[in-house]
């Protein structure tokens, strides 16, 4: 009990679904909270009212600058947790709350929704709407293994988290059209079709092996850019990925 | 790491099975292997570069059977998004077990969507067989186009196949007739992102084939992983290669070694280079994004 790390999840602006991906790793999960990390706080699945300490915090969701309460809960997760997370698409981005502009039941005013970052600092994204449950697994056994584990896991760990770490410095805007700045107009593009393959509402499709954004259904939830190889690859953590599949798989059985 | 990457074995080899082997671009090693793990029950699909409705234009598509795998054996030289369809895969096609094929920059996105699966959910652990490509740089298909139309004077309906090597890009039309080009003509026509690739062999494919180092008509084969080993082993115990070892055939190891030694060192240049392309106002260089650094 005493090794493991405490993960909360806090909910904002979102649609709860980053937070059925966390369930959705099905015995993943009890594995995860049996020998890894105790759940401190989240929507439904704990008891707990007010935001505890934690090591880390899953933040859910945009942050709506109308609702009081979500501010103070946002700073104060921010206060009480070492690393903060912006989990999910909606926390890291915007997401489809950068299109709200009000006038909803049962709360009208609340028109004005920004990504977590520019309410407070935000160390780590784990972008796409909803995050994989596999992604979610992995940075959690990965924050074990830096915050409790010996100094060889704690680099491992570090060389994993850093390009997760350096895109919450990055900024947060994101959509298909990072794609063409940061990819094509750079002269990195070499058509493999992941970003195609891993958008979640087909926005993307390839016109002779390179990418063609259709920006009236695209989300902005930063998938297609941070999967892309060319927005970033890291040859230390991926050349050694059998190891770092394997220990994952061991961690887990 | 080594300019070929990890390796547990180079052999040198070619299918024993004819179908293949009149229909393939060296030695069959891809299209065999998959037919074999399809058979034995090691995937439930592969994703290929298919057939489209214009003339080797690749479409990836899901193979699930040899008929289809023969469909799309032999190298196009232009684009064939096969990423595109490995969510899909698991998705609408409802694979548990996925053979993905790719040239070197493919297979990394391939290993960065299983440690870093960010969009790309339940991909990780469906992954079966990742099978790698040789690959020097790639074409887009109008480049290709201009080469086989305008430098060979062959149309592209008439081709029946094209193939790289000795130094020459050759065009084999229906009816005999064989056109050639300098390679070094072509490189104009290379679409500009292969020159950051730092990887010539698919260092990080299960298995690994190309030409390059073998005679003709057989592959260099490089067995990388422990899947890639069972895989191959499985595949030799059926008899389904005929092999000689690599240090024994011409050109051999040596070569490939030098060509993915060029590949890489130009390329790193390249990528280096592009930190100084401008000039800031204050005379400071200014540069473009490296895609191994940082995002």
């Amino acid at each position: 009990m005493a090794d493991k790390i405490s993960i909360g999840e806090l909910h904002l602006s979102g649609c709860t679904g980053c937070l059925v991906t966390i369930a959705d790793n099905y015995e993943g999960l009890f594995k995860l909270l049996d020998d890894y990390a105790d759940l401190v706080y989240a929507l439904t699945l704990v008891d707990v009212r007010h935001v505890p300490e934690m090591d880390v915090c899953l933040v859910e969701g945009s942050c709506c600058l109308n609702d009081e309460l979500s501010v103070e809960e946002l700073k104060e997760a921010r206060a009480k947790s070492k690393v903060l997370v912006a989990y999910g698409a909606c926390a890291a981005y915007g997401n489809i709350t950068r299109f709200c502009r009000g006038g909803q039941w049962n709360q009208p005013a609340h028109e004005s929704f920004v990504p977590i970052s520019e309410v407070v600092d935000v160390d780590l994204y784990i972008p796409s709407c909803p995050p994989c449950p596999q992604q979610v697994r992995n940075v959690a056994v990965m924050a074990y293994l830096l915050l409790k584990g010996n100094d060889e896991q704690k680099q491992l760990a570090t060389a994993y988290l850093t390009p997760l770490m350096q895109l919450a410095q990055r900024g947060n805007e994101a959509c298909g059209c990072d794609l063409m700045y940061d990819v094509i107009n750079q002269g990195l593009c070499m058509g493999c079709g992941t970003c195609a393959g891993t958008c979640p509402v087909r926005a993307v499709t390839m016109e002779y092996g390179k990418p063609n954004v259709n920006r009236d259904q695209c989300i902005k939830c930063g998938a297609c850019y941070s999967q892309c190889p060319r927005s970033w690859f890291n040859f230390d953590v991926m050349n050694n990925y059998e190891g770092i599949m394997g220990a994952i798989k061991g961690a887990m059985q | 790491m080594d300019v070929l990457g990890n390796y547990k074995s180079a052999i040198s080899a070619r299918s024993t099975d004819k179908d293949i082997t009149r229909k393939s671009q060296d030695g069959g090693i891809i299209t065999t292997l998959f037919a074999y793990a399809l058979e034995e029950g090691i995937i439930d699909g592969a994703i290929v570069a298919g057939p489209s409705d214009e003339p080797w234009k690749p479409e990836p598509m899901v193979a699930t059977t040899k008929a289809e795998l023969l469909a799309a054996a032999g190298t196009r030289y232009t684009i064939s998004p096969n990423l595109y369809l490995i969510k899909e895969a698991t998705r609408s096609y409802g694979l548990d077990r996925v053979g993905i094929v790719g040239v070197p920059c493919q297979i990394q996105a391939v290993r960065k969507a299983q440690v870093y699966p960010i969009g790309m959910r339940d991909v990780d652990d469906k992954i079966a067989l990742a099978l790698g490509i040789y690959c020097m740089e790639n074409l887009s298909y109008q480049a290709l186009e201009a080469i086989v139309e305008d430098h060979c004077n062959q149309k592209m309906e008439s081709v029946k196949k094209m193939d790289i090597g000795k130094g020459k890009f050759t065009v084999y039309t229906e009816r005999g007739a064989v056109s050639q080009m300098p390679l070094k003509l072509i490189h104009k026509y290379v679409q500009p992102g292969c020159h950051v690739c730092l990887d010539y062999v698919a260092n990080l494919a299960d298995i690994s084939s190309g030409s390059v180092g073998s005679p003709d008509g057989w592959s260099t084969v490089f067995v990388r992983s422990m899947k890639g080993n069972a895989v191959w082993d499985g595949a030799m115990a059926a008899g389904l290669f005929e092999t000689q070892p690599m240090d024994q055939v011409k050109p051999g190891l040596d070569l490939v070694k030098k060509l993915a030694t060029e590949k890489i060192t130009k390329n790193q240049k390249h990528v280096d280079e592009r930190k100084t392309i401008g000039l800031k106002a204050d005379g400071t260089p200014k540069g473009l994004r490296n895609p191994y650094e940082s995002p």
